[in-house]
């Protein structure tokens, strides 16, 4: 994909990272009900930025005050250090890839592209170039004569993407630009929108519910809960250190153990680290404790792991583990086991 | 499946006697002609429909037209922006309030409320007797019995039918495409211009359709405001049954105007059609 020459690099390459947006103190209430509390965050130019989130926490409510088309009810919010907060959409240089597509039905996916150009007042012959190039780029090439009413969802979504990419905005901002795409479609399309974000050095603001989606994309990953932010690293180390157990909890699958004596806090072990061995077993090394025992629940097939479902005596706890197919013994219902893991492997929490 | 269809006899009787029936009636009459005293001869002739190209029906007819194609924009002109400022512009708890306010007139009967315009119209009627006492003129205006006044009251009568579909359609379109259109940079005029109004085109055309052919039959207006000489072809009928007691020649008339109505409606729907066709013609494609 070569648009035109862009003079923005990526964020990363360069040491000292320039600033794109900047929230300050952005709070909205809709009908008297605060979805956002007071909420601050930078993102800085070229970067890769992906909100994770459960629904309705807000993630959609915050693009649409970036895009302007929601009003702020407190704060401000900068694009390139311009106070763009009372600028109506049609003036920022801001292009949002819609949740529900919203594409104009009576145009073709053609007309739908150029929308943007042409409100831009592009020449008509570049019009055309990244109309081809963006067609290309999102496999819609043979479809562009269509309505958006002939198309599947997933189709629709693509030329949501194009329409949006088109423009070679300053800040993309992408509402689970994805999430209609069967397995193989979208791993093509996060590797092509990667290499969009990349070449051209737009900053991404990516929501996404997809987990794995989310760590291999984005250079930051923001945990949004209930409108606040509840962590804000890059994807290894919200993976490898989440702060809370709402974020433990909600980027892979973890376990949580009560610590003795802290009440603020809990030990949180992820599946692949929970070693499980027969009760009668001496451990290998006693430095892996501490250890708990447990009979086996249920072991699921998942395809590259059997994850095993085991209760623990003392505390009736669920806890998972994953086995792994080269392990020496498969486990089955109702065996007695002991569990213990690393301590270097567990991570202390906020509760 | 034989009882179920069984239900259907009162209500295709009901239609039977009082609309095929009558309509059959208009048919065969209007190939009879009529005695000197108004009696109708069953005589199987053409002549009604060929007197209906006379230079003097002709040219009522081509008045009937123009007032119906002036009334219909007019009603365009004004009852878009009354649609567009209930369906988009007033807070949602008031829109039902505004529909009602624009269909209250139906609830009074149509005479009584062209009378009315002929008091307020009338030479010492409200706005000239204002206008005189203002001393903003000297003696009373003209304002009645003219083809102007028709076209008032043509666009009163049938602003509703107007306002009613376009108010639906605007309802019905999604708004969210407006903040995509200015997502992608498009400021609010050109978003109605290239979003709105070609998305709110079928109510716009159904409007004008109803407005048209009603207003092409419209006969109570141009009697009432319109005086003796702005006939349209609704009061030429009008006359042929009433007054000049040619049965014939006046169901001619009526038949022709009914099924130029028809060929309008006929295009309507194919272009409903065609756009719809087109569609599953190309899901088919896929
Ligand atoms: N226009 C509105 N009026 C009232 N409440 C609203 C409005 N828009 C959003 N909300 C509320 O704000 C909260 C956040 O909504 P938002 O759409 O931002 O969530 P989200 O994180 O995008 O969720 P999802 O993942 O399901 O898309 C929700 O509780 C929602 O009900
Ligand atoms: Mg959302």
């Amino acid at each position: 994909m070569e648009f035109k020459a862009n003079d923005r690099k990526k964020g990363c390459d360069t040491p000292k990272m320039k600033e794109m947006i900047r929230l300050v103190g952005i709070t909205k209430e809709f009908d008297h009900t605060t979805i956002i509390p007071p909420l601050d965050l930078t993102i800085n130019d070229g970067e890769f930025v992906t909100l994770l989130g459960p629904s309705g926490c807000g993630k959609t409510t915050i693009l649409r005050m970036i895009a302007g088309l929601e009003h702020p009810t407190t704060g401000h919010i900068y694009l390139d250090d311009e106070d763009v907060t009372s600028l109506a959409p049609y003036k920022r240089n801001v292009n949002m890839v819609f949740q529900h597509y919203a594409l104009f039905p009576h145009m073709t996916v053609e007309e739908n592209i150029r929308f943007g150009l042409m409100m831009k007042k592009v020449p008509r012959e570049e019009q055309d170039n990244r109309i081809n190039q963006v067609l290309y780029l999102t496999q819609l090439e043979d479809l562009r004569y269509r309505k958006p009413q002939q198309m599947s969802g997933g189709q629709q979504q693509r030329v949501a993407i194009a329409r949006a990419v088109v423009n070679n905005p300053k800040v993309l901002l992408l509402d689970e630009p994805l999430g209609a795409l069967d397995y193989k479609l979208r791993k093509k399309m996060q590797l092509e929108l990667k290499n969009l974000q990349r070449g051209l050095g737009i900053t991404f603001i990516y929501v996404t519910h997809d987990q794995e989606e989310a760590l291999t994309m984005s250079d930051r990953v923001i945990i949004v809960n209930g409108g606040r932010i509840e962590q804000d690293d890059p994807p290894a180390r919200i993976y490898q250190y989440p702060k809370s157990q709402f974020a433990a909890n909600f980027i892979g699958e973890n376990n949580f153990f009560a610590i003795e004596g802290d009440d603020q806090h809990l030990l949180a072990v992820r599946p692949q680290y929970i070693e499980v061995s027969d009760e009668k077993e001496e451990p290998e090394d006693s430095s892996r404790a501490p250890f708990y025992y447990g009979s086996v629940v249920e072991i699921l097939f998942t395809g590259t792991i059997d994850k095993v479902y085991i209760r623990l005596d003392n505390t009736n706890q669920m806890v998972t583990a994953y086995q792994y197919y080269d392990d020496k013994k498969r486990w089955k219902a109702d065996d007695r086991v002991a569990i213990r893991w690393k301590t270097e492997d567990a991570v202390k929490v906020t509760k | 499946m034989k009882r179920g269809k069984l239900l259907v006899v009162p209500a295709m009787g009901w239609l039977s006697l009082f609309f095929a029936l009558p309509l059959l009636i208009v048919v065969v009459v209007s190939f009879a002609s009529r005695t000197a005293y108004g009696q109708v001869v069953f005589n199987w002739t053409l002549a009604n429909y060929i007197r209906f190209f006379e230079p003097l029906y002709m040219t009522i007819f081509a008045t009937t037209i123009v007032t119906a194609l002036g009334t219909t924009l007019l009603t365009f002109a004004m009852g878009y922006p009354v649609a567009y400022t209930i369906a988009m512009i007033l807070p949602k708890k008031w829109q039902q309030a505004g529909i009602i306010l624009v269909m209250i007139p139906f609830w009074i009967n149509f005479l009584i409320r062209s009378f009315a315009w002929v008091i307020i119209l009338r030479s010492q009627g409200v706005v000239n007797t204002i206008l005189l006492h203002l001393g903003l003129i000297q003696k009373p205006l003209t304002l009645l019995y003219n083809d102007a006044a028709v076209l008032l009251g043509m666009v009163y009568a049938l602003l509703p039918f107007m306002v009613l579909p376009i108010y639906v359609s605007l309802e019905q379109m999604d708004k969210r495409l407006l903040e995509a259109a200015s997502d992608l940079g498009a400021p609010p005029v050109t978003a109605f211009r290239r979003i709105t109004l070609p998305l709110t085109m079928p109510g716009v055309a159904a409007g004008s359709i109803l407005v048209f052919i009603s207003s092409l039959g419209m006969f109570v207006v141009p009697d009432i405001m319109g005086g003796a000489k702005s006939a349209l072809i609704g009061n030429i009928i009008q006359n042929q049954f009433l007054a000049a007691r040619d049965w014939p020649f006046g169901s001619a008339l009526s038949i022709i105007l009914a099924l130029l109505a028809l060929v309008m409606i006929l295009l309507y729907y194919k272009a409903l059609q065609a756009q719809k066709g087109g569609q599953a013609h190309a899901k088919n494609l896929a």
